[in-house]
């Protein structure tokens, strides 16, 4: 076998290489896989807690107060730390990044829906009492429909940050992109950290409309009020 | 429960809190980086967005840069930043990515807080024959307060944030501590790391809340 060309751009550290991408196809797609699995795990495990937690918030008006101060201090402590602090518990595996990014997408989720549930006018409540609505169909066919366009938007936003912190998931070895990101600054290799960050980016972007798009489907009813 | 109480030990132990790469002196200068860091991007962002909030230009600009701020990983501008020439100076690549981050939540909510300044009170004063500057300084300003001390807050957390995670592409600060315990298989370190990070989040986010609750009832927004 001869030795690679000295002048490609591999040899030469440039910031885009074709080179980069055409040879480490295989690594970039099962970091990109990787990355979107540490993404959607923790967002749909935060999703099933989320809801009804902001119900009985809802409903209990004592339990307002300490589910959002709890979720709230969990969002203001940083997120490398928020994994050490889990190191004791899960070592280190995937799980400690997953249980992390459940913490802060728990926070911005129970928010959205419970000042999403908070709007349904309470007229609407009212009426579909009067019609006979006992509290879970209130609650399935009336309320949590209604607050559909604020729990999406809290969505996007987990999403879109789980995407970006699963990077810092880097430190224990299960960072998606972040281990390329972290391997790329340690060898200096321009190509592999400019690439990782930029498919970071994309995958954002592209979750973020994903989520648009599916809200757009469920809630038609907000796009003919708003045209 | 072990390791917590080893961290406790670490933690207690006085010779942590000394000499080079102590914890004292990480504390410092994860304190002074968010210091300095935060009165720059507010010299940065706050002219900008009041001046935008008043014209109620670029609105689009100063409400989306927050969301793009969110998309772009801290940890990778902080290598990307490493591995060019402002990674030539140490704290370089630090102090870039913390005004980067800081930034956004001040501009965006300085901007909205100046946009929600009630429309008729705005044109009374210009009815009283307030200049626009007079309108800014005068009114806008003291009515937007709120918000934009949300944007500080929001700011000031984010920083405290991306300051630990500065660690990890060599910066200095407390997160130093954490990838330190990292290198060292060190699990009680790391855990005493992070309790000295989160409660300085936590301290810093408690002394906004507690500045609101003492400041003027005309800044928090009550009228």
């Amino acid at each position: 076998m001869s030795p690679p060309a000295p002048d490609d751009c591999l040899a030469r550290n440039t910031w885009i290489c074709g080179e980069y991408l055409s040879t480490r196809r295989h690594i970039l797609l099962d970091a990109v896989l990787e990355h979107l699995q540490l993404t959607a795990v923790p967002v749909a495990l935060a999703l099933a807690l989320a809801v009804p937690l902001a119900v009985v918030a809802r409903r209990w008006s004592w339990a307002a107060g300490p589910v959002l101060a709890v979720t709230t201090i969990l969002y203001t402590i940083p997120s490398l730390a928020m994994f050490s602090l889990l190191l004791p518990v899960y070592g280190l595996s995937a799980s400690l990044v997953v249980a992390g990014l459940v913490l802060y997408s728990l926070t911005l989720l129970v928010r959205n829906i419970l000042a999403g549930l908070r709007a349904v006018p309470e007229e609407t409540r009212q009426a579909a009492r009067g019609m006979g609505y006992g509290p879970v169909r209130l609650l399935l066919t009336v309320e949590l429909p209604l607050a559909l366009p604020a729990a999406m938007a809290g969505l996007r936003i987990a999403t879109v940050s789980a995407v970006s912190l699963v990077t810092i998931g880097a430190i224990v070895g299960f960072g998606g992109l972040g281990n390329l990101i972290y391997a790329g600054m340690n060898t200096y290799f321009k190509a592999q950290v400019l690439t990782a960050s930029v498919l970071c980016v994309v995958i954002a972007v592209a979750a973020d409309l994903l989520l648009l798009g599916v809200q757009r489907l469920l809630t038609p009813w907000t796009r003919a009020a708003g045209s | 429960m072990n390791t917590l109480t080893e961290a406790w030990r670490w933690l207690t132990d006085p010779a942590h809190w000394s000499g080079d790469g102590g914890i004292t002196q990480r504390l410092t200068e994860h304190l002074v980086l968010t210091v300095v860091c935060l009165a720059v991007s507010c010299l940065i962002a706050l002219p900008v967005a009041l001046v935008l909030g008043h014209l109620g230009k670029g609105g689009a600009l100063a409400v989306n840069l927050a969301n793009i701020g969110r998309a772009v990983p801290t940890f990778a501008v902080l290598v990307l930043l490493l591995l060019t020439p402002v990674g030539r100076w140490s704290e370089g690549p630090t102090v870039v990515a913390l005004v980067l981050f800081a930034v956004p939540p001040l501009l965006t909510n300085a901007y909205v807080g100046m946009r929600g300044v009630d429309r008729d009170t705005v044109r009374a004063a210009k009815g009283m024959g307030m200049t626009g500057r007079q309108v800014l300084t005068g009114v806008e300003l003291p009515l937007a307060l709120p918000m934009v001390m949300t944007g500080v807050r929001i700011a000031a957390t984010q920083l405290v944030a991306t300051a630990t995670i500065a660690a990890l592409a060599g910066g200095g600060g407390l997160g130093r501590i954490i990838t330190a315990g990292f290198n060292l298989a060190s699990t009680p370190q790391v855990v005493a790391g992070a309790v000295l990070v989160a409660a300085l989040a936590l301290a810093v986010e408690g002394a906004f809340v507690l500045a609101e609750r003492l400041s003027p009832q005309r800044a928090r927004g009550i009228t």
